[in-house]
């Protein structure tokens, strides 16, 4: 086995498990943690389904964001969106078997590869000209945005420009899914590639991408709007101490 | 001349650099509003331009009947940072918005206070990074490692001082969260802050000495049980001689069927006391029997704005108490809009639960809001309404940010919006909304709400109210508006100030129940 690929096995490795403990632990953070008082912003939904409605609206249309600014929303959208494909896409590198409607998204792929590519761009060039965007812009945005396009890029490049030789690529993936690394191809893009993936793995928990995780957690749209009807209670806000001070107050001469 | 010089130049304690304690604050009658348009344009941003408004700090005596440390204390930055950490275990919403907001910008044109000042730090992402930067660099591997390029501040006093000016520029309105992709509260951020600043010895005077006055006396205006009684019974005269009808407004009647908790400034701020009228008419003319209490004075519970739960409990146990004294079967709440949001949402929680271990009938929304309250007695026709009597008014709605992002009336999604509007309608002929954009849950905040409603800073007021302001005047231009319906005690105190300042009539500001009382017909029912 050569030494780029001992190099690049024990990277996949570290940034899979960096990224799913990491993950996890954010996860287990926002679950953990209590939410003492009812802030659904309202209207909201005053039973579950409701909020299931409200929250699906949220993850797969992003109604407030459509809500709030068209142009972020749409350059958000498509983004996500090829994100989306491409990922599905990726399904038939580390399995055997591609079902029947995923073979049907490759004659889109390239478009969808297209249009993540541009909300991309988009979204960055939005970060400089608008001033009010350029204002709250830090470093990282950029470097994760730039961290994105290098991986569209370099996705789309040797898919569909400098053609990487797919079926060493399936075998290498597919050794590392089942434990047994296998030679990896050394075709330039493809180490570019999965340098920057794995490189956005291991940055994932530590960054604001937990948005992913973290939007199912947000409370005020993952409450149900029934304060009335049940009484929310959470440890460290259960006790009402100071309900003893209030009967404990002696009465204003009057 | 140089000595004159160098006695005037005064040595700055860390407290009074930070919260400007040492600046000059602006002359009321020099503060000036900006000029009505009847739109609302989205401004090229000016960094600093509301950096120099802050509200006075709270003096020792108001820190310390807070519990709180009377002045900055010597390790602030680590006793801030670890209070930080407490409330990042204690409060899901905080813990979850530090680390999600991805900075999208759907957020930054929203804020009236941005509106209306320009400034940018007013945009909420920019206000909510004033506390995440302290975040990241405390307790994220991300910040610890790549300081200011993921965005990561040491919280020095520069910051320290930022944080008194922008998180005294949020009335919590929630507008924000309604447009962000994750539902992102900043009003949760900004509580946080506050109680941080409060925490390290920064607080602000005006919200800290009203709650100290709601703690030893009983409300906001600090009127005790005797001179409650007795604006009660003066506004009894008033009534009997303007309509001959002997209306009665009853304070600690045991047994009383209901306990009405309304905010203090109705009891004789103008234009709140004209809604207390209406209530104590819709009651009068129901016949059922009902009290305040002078335990329980105070609708308005100023802990939520300052993010301090045992004082946001502590003053809502006076509510608990009154319930055990007076023991009505039914508990209802004026018009007040952050009051609204406490008693139908935390309410239950932090005094509860209201149910009949309380005596409380469990056939009636416990809380139940006063408009869902006269609705439904006219629905049924309990009372009738005379809409001619309001036919000089062309009414319009403004909705309270915190009844209308925090709470609901009613049994169903919206019922916040529809309720209020009803009234008004079976009170009068006619009825114009605002612009959809401004209403609803999209409505502006009056501008004068979260504990900013102060003269000092009369500014951030002025500029708050904006949005709102061009929104009226659009719809005086076309409808020829003029009565400015309100549900809140807060809206009431803020527009009567500001509208003058817009060139308006400061009598074209008035509550729900004013227009309620003056439709209602008083006498012997068919």
């Amino acid at each position: 086995m050569s030494g780029l690929t001992i190099f690049f096995v024990i990277y996949a490795y570290v940034a899979i498990l960096f990224f799913i403990a990491g993950f996890l632990y954010r996860i287990w953070k926002y679950a953990s943690t209590p939410a003492p008082l009812k802030i659904p912003q309202t209207p909201a939904p005053v039973a579950a389904p409701g909020v299931a409605r409200r929250m699906v609206a949220e993850v797969t249309l992003f109604k407030s964001l459509f809500n709030g600014n068209k142009i972020i929303w749409l350059f958000g959208y498509v983004f996500h969106l090829g994100l989306l494909v491409a990922l599905l896409k990726h399904y038939r590198f580390a399995f055997d078997y591609s079902p029947s409607w995923l073979v049907y998204l490759t004659t889109f792929e390239l478009y969808a590869g297209l249009i993540m590519l541009g909300g991309l761009m988009m979204l960055f060039l939005l970060r400089l000209v608008v001033d009010r965007t350029n204002f709250i812009t830090v470093m990282t945005d950029y470097i994760l945005l730039v961290l994105l396009i290098g991986i569209a890029g370099t996705g789309l490049l040797l898919k569909h420009f400098y053609r990487t030789d797919v079926t060493s690529v399936k075998e290498f993936v597919l050794g590392l899914v089942s434990f047994n690394p296998q030679e990896m191809p050394a075709d330039a893009f493809f180490i570019i590639h999965i340098t920057l993936v794995f490189l956005l793995l291991i940055y994932f928990p530590f960054s604001k991408l937990m948005h992913s995780g973290g939007i199912f957690f947000s409370p005020t749209r993952n409450q149900v709007d029934n304060a009335r009807d049940k009484r929310l209670v959470t440890p460290w806000a259960a006790a009402p101490e100071s309900i003893q001070i209030a009967s404990n107050m002696t009465q204003e001469e009057g | 001349m140089a000595e004159t010089a160098a006695e005037q130049e005064e040595v700055l304690t860390d407290l009074e650099i930070v919260t400007g304690a040492k600046e000059p604050k602006p002359k009321i009658g020099d503060v000036k509003a900006p000029e009505l348009t009847g739109s609302i344009k989205v401004p090229k941003i000016q960094p600093g331009a509301a950096a120099g408004y802050k509200p006075y700090p709270a003096a020792p005596e108001y820190m310390e009947g807070m519990d709180f440390p009377t002045t900055l204390v010597d390790n602030w930055e680590k006793e801030a940072v670890n209070k930080l950490g407490e409330l990042l275990k204690k409060y899901k919403s905080l813990q979850d918005y530090m680390d999600i907001c991805v900075r999208c910008g759907s957020c930054t044109d929203k804020c009236q206070f941005f509106l209306g000042s320009k400034d940018p730090k007013n945009m909420p992402v920019a206000r909510a990074d004033l506390l995440r930067k302290v975040y990241k660099k405390y307790f994220t591997t991300e910040g610890k490692l790549l300081g200011k390029i993921a965005g990561a501040e040491r919280f020095d006093l520069e910051l320290l001082g930022e944080w008194f000016s922008y998180f005294h520029q949020c009335s919590q309105c929630r507008r924000c969260s309604v447009f962000c992709p994750y539902g992102i509260d900043t009003a949760e951020i900004s509580m946080a802050a506050r109680e941080i600043m409060d925490h390290i010895g920064v607080g602000q005077k005006y919200v800290n000495s009203i709650i100290i006055k709601l703690h030893e006396i009983g409300n906001n205006l600090g009127m005790n049980p005797k001179a409650l009684k007795a604006t009660l019974e003066s506004t009894e005269e008033d009534i009997e001689e303007e309509d001959g009808v002997p209306v009665k407004l009853p304070v600690d009647q045991v047994g009383a069927d209901i306990l009405m908790v309304t905010p203090s400034a109705d009891f004789f701020a103008s234009p709140h006391v004209e809604s207390l009228i209406g209530y104590a008419k819709v009651f009068h003319q129901a016949g059922i029997s009902w009290t305040f209490s002078s335990t329980a004075s105070e609708a308005g519970n100023f802990g939520m704005f300052i993010g301090n739960y045992s004082h946001m409990q502590r003053a809502a146990s006076r509510i608990r108490k009154a319930i055990e004294e007076i023991r009505p079967k039914r508990l209802i709440v004026g018009e007040c809009g952050h009051a609204w949001r406490i008693a139908y949402s935390f309410w239950n929680t932090l005094i509860g639960p209201l149910d009949q271990s309380l005596g409380l009938d469990p056939k009636y929304p416990r809380p139940q809001h006063i408009c869902e309250f006269t609705l439904d007695l006219v629905k049924r026709g309990a009372i009738k309404l005379d809409k001619s009597a309001n036919d000089e008014f062309v009414p319009t709605f403004h909705d309270s940010c915190n009844v209308a992002r925090g709470s609901r009336m009613g049994d169903s999604p919206g019922g916040q919006f529809d309720i209020p509007r009803e009234l008004i309608k079976a009170s009068c002929n006619r009825y114009v909304d605002m612009e959809q954009e401004t209403i609803m849950e999209k409505t502006f905040c009056c501008g004068g709400g979260g504990g900013l409603l102060t003269d000092e800073i009369l500014d951030v007021r002025l500029q708050g109210a904006m949005p709102r302001m061009q929104a009226y005047q659009n719809i005086k231009d076309s409808h020829g508006a003029n009565f400015f319906a309100l549900i809140c005690a807060i809206c009431k105190a803020q527009f009567t100030k500001v509208f003058p300042k817009y060139g308006m009539p400061m009598i074209e500001v008035g509550g729900v129940h004013q227009l309620v009382g003056r439709a209602i017909e008083l006498g012997a029912k068919e």
